[in-house]
C-alpha cells in the first residue's frame, strides 16, 4: 500500500463524520479534526475504531491524543504498519 | 400565571402505520400491526407474535442522515424521531437556528427501556474485554434520556428537555408533563411523547410473566381482544407517538392548527396497597385519578361524552370498566362511547399512551369514533356496567367533544387526561 492508496482510504473514513457544512474536498494533510475540519470529539474515537478495521492495527490511547491532524493519523498508521 | 394549552401538532410512528394518513386509514378500518415473528419461534418464546413498526430505508433517510445511522441499533431512538420530527413538522414548526437555541420549546419524551440492542452489543464487547470497540454512541443510544436528548438537538430546543418513565402510563404522563409547564409559563411549545424499543430482550419478561396469549401464534390479527369474553392477554408492541403542545396565545399567534385543547388531568398510585401491587392496580386509586382529572379540567362528568381505555386484552379489562362507571357515575346507556386501540396494535408499553392519545385526537380530526377490533364477543362483567352499544366494533361517524383517555403501569401508576374539541 503506497501513500496515496493510505491517505485515499484516511479520507474515505473521515469524510463519513464530517458535518453537512464541510465538504469531502475541504479534507487536506494539515486539517486539523477538531478545529478545522468541525468533526466532533466524540466522533475521533470511532474514527479510530474505523482505522484500526481498515489497516488492521490497533490503536493506543496515547496514539489516539497525538492524534489532532490528517498527517499526525497517516503517522501513527505509517508507524502501526512499520 | 395560567396558560391555555392547546394541541398543534402530532407524529406517529405504529406497528399498523408510519405517519398520520396512513395510520388514520388503518385506525379507522381497523387494520391491524400484530404479526408472526419467527425469531420469537426460535427462541421458544410461548407468544410468538408482537407488533412493531415497518421502518424501511426511505424511511429512516428520511429522518435520519447517514452520520446518525451509523451503529444505529436503538430502535427505540429511530421510532421516537420519527414520531417527534413528524410532530413539529406537523406543528408548522423548524429546526431553530444553527447557533441560537429555541429557549421557549422543550421537549418531554419517555421510554421504557432504551437501546436494548445496542447494551446487548455493548455487554457482549466488554465481557469479551474490549471495552475499548463501543464506539461513541454506546451512552446516548442507551441512556433513559437518549430519545429526548436526540430530538432536542435534532430541533434545537432550549426549555426542558427530559424523558420521563412510568412504565405503560409513561406517554400520557409526558403530556401531562408537557401540559403544565406551558400551563405555568414556563415554556411556550413542549415535544411531548413516548417510545418503546421492539424485539426479544423487551418482550421476554413479559412473556415469562405468562401474560401473553398463546393460542394465537397462527391468527396474529385476532390475538389481542380488548373487552372481549375471550381476552388471552396482552400482545407485547413497540413504536412512538408525539404531541405537540403549545400555549393557546402561541397557536394564534402563529397561526397553527389546533387540534384540540387539552384541559387537564392528573397523575397518582395506589401505592402497591390493598389489591394494589407492583404489576396490579388498586381500584381506588384508578378511580380516584380519573375523578381528579375531571376535577382538574374544570368540567363534570356528564361532560364526557368519548373514553379511549387503557384495557390492555387481558381478563382484568372487566375492572377498568367497572372503575371509569363507578368514577364517573355512569353507566348503562348513559355511559360514554369507549374504544381501546390495542386491537389493532397490542400494548406498545412504554410508547402506548402517547401512540393511544395520537389516534384518539385525529378522532376529532376525522369526525369518528374508532372502532374497537376483536370485541365482537363482550365480555359478560363489563355488559353488567355498559350497554353495549358504547362499545362499537366499527368506526362510526361522530363528533367528539370531550374525551377522556388514561393509561396505567407496571408500579400501581396511574395517569388520566382530558381534552376538548377546540
Amino acid at each position: 500500500m503506497n501513500e496515496n492508496q493510505k491517505y485515499d482510504k484516511l479520507k474515505a473514513i473521515i469524510s463519513t463524520y464530517l458535518p453537512d457544512d464541510v465538504s469531502v474536498d475541504d479534507i487536506q494533510m494539515n486539517s486539523h479534526f477538531i478545529n478545522e475540519l468541525n468533526i466532533n470529539s466524540a466522533h475521533l474515537v470511532d474514527i479510530v475504531l474505523d482505522v484500526e478495521d481498515e489497516f488492521d492495527i490497533m490503536l493506543e490511547n496515547e496514539d489516539m491524543e497525538q492524534m489532532q491532524t490528517v498527517k499526525d493519523a497517516l503517522e501513527i498508521i505509517d508507524a502501526k504498519l512499520a | 400565571m395560567s396558560n391555555r394549552v392547546v394541541i398543534t401538532g402530532l407524529g406517529v410512528c405504529a406497528p399498523n402505520g408510519i405517519g398520520l394518513d396512513e395510520f388514520t386509514a388503518s385506525m379507522q378500518e381497523g387494520i391491524s400491526g400484530i404479526r408472526y415473528v419467527p425469531q420469537l419461534k426460535e427462541l421458544n418464546f410461548s407468544c410468538q407474535i408482537a407488533s412493531k413498526p415497518i421502518v424501511n430505508d426511505a424511511v429512516l433517510n428520511k429522518y435520519f442522515n447517514s452520520l446518525e445511522l451509523k451503529g444505529l441499533q436503538s430502535t427505540g431512538i429511530i421510532y421516537g424521531v420519527i414520531a417527534g420530527s413528524q410532530a413539529w413538522s406537523d406543528a408548522g414548526l423548524h429546526p431553530s437556528e444553527e447557533n441560537r437555541p429555541d429557549w421557549d420549546s422543550g421537549v418531554v419524551f419517555g421510554s421504557g427501556t432504551l437501546g436494548v440492542d445496542k447494551f446487548h452489543e455493548a455487554i457482549h464487547n466488554i465481557d469479551k474485554g474490549q471495552v475499548r470497540r463501543l464506539g461513541s454512541t454506546a451512552v446516548a443510544q442507551t441512556m433513559s434520556s437518549g430519545i429526548s436528548a436526540f430530538l432536542g438537538g435534532k430541533l434545537g430546543c432550549g426549555n426542558q428537555v427530559t424523558s420521563n418513565s412510568s412504565a405503560c402510563s409513561t406517554g400520557t404522563e409526558a403530556l401531562l408533563m408537557g401540559y403544565e409547564r406551558i400551563k405555568n409559563g414556563q415554556a411556550k411549545r413542549m415535544l411531548v411523547g413516548s417510545t418503546s424499543d421492539s424485539g426479544p430482550y423487551v418482550w421476554g419478561g413479559f412473556d415469562a410473566l405468562r401474560i401473553l396469549p398463546r393460542t394465537y401464534n397462527n391468527q396474529p390479527e385476532k390475538a389481542s381482544r380488548p373487552m372481549s369474553a375471550s381476552a388471552a392477554g396482552l400482545v407485547p408492541g413497540s413504536g412512538a407517538g408525539a404531541l405537540v403542545l403549545e400555549s393557546l396565545e402561541s397557536a394564534l399567534q402563529r397561526g397553527a392548527n389546533i387540534y384540540a385543547e387539552v384541559l387537564g388531568g392528573h397523575v397518582n398510585s395506589g401505592g402497591q396497597r390493598g389489591e394494589g401491587s407492583m404489576t396490579a392496580p388498586n381500584s381506588e386509586s384508578v378511580q380516584r385519578c380519573i375523578a381528579q382529572a375531571v376535577s382538574n379540567a374544570g368540567i363534570e362528568t356528564n361532560d364526557i361524552d368519548t373514553i379511549n381505555g387503557h384495557l390492555t386484552a387481558t381478563t382484568k379489562d372487566p375492572v377498568e370498566i367497572s372503575n371509569w362507571s363507578q368514577a364517573l357515575g355512569r353507566s348503562g346507556k348513559d355511559f360514554p362511547f369507549i374504544n381501546s386501540f390495542k386491537g389493532h396494535f397490542g400494548h406498545c408499553l412504554a410508547a402506548s399512551g402517547s401512540i393511544e392519545l395520537v389516534a384518539s385526537i385525529l378522532q376529532m380530526r376525522e369526525n369518528k369514533f374508532f372502532g374497537t377490533v376483536n370485541c365482537e364477543d363482550l365480555h359478560p362483567e363489563i355488559e353488567k356496567w355498559v350497554h353495549p352499544s358504547k362499545i362499537p366494533t366499527q368506526t362510526m361517524d361522530y363528533s367528539v367533544q370531550v374525551l377522556a383517555k388514561a393509561s396505567f403501569g407496571f408500579g400501581d401508576v396511574n395517569a388520566c387526561t382530558i381534552f376538548k374539541r377546540f
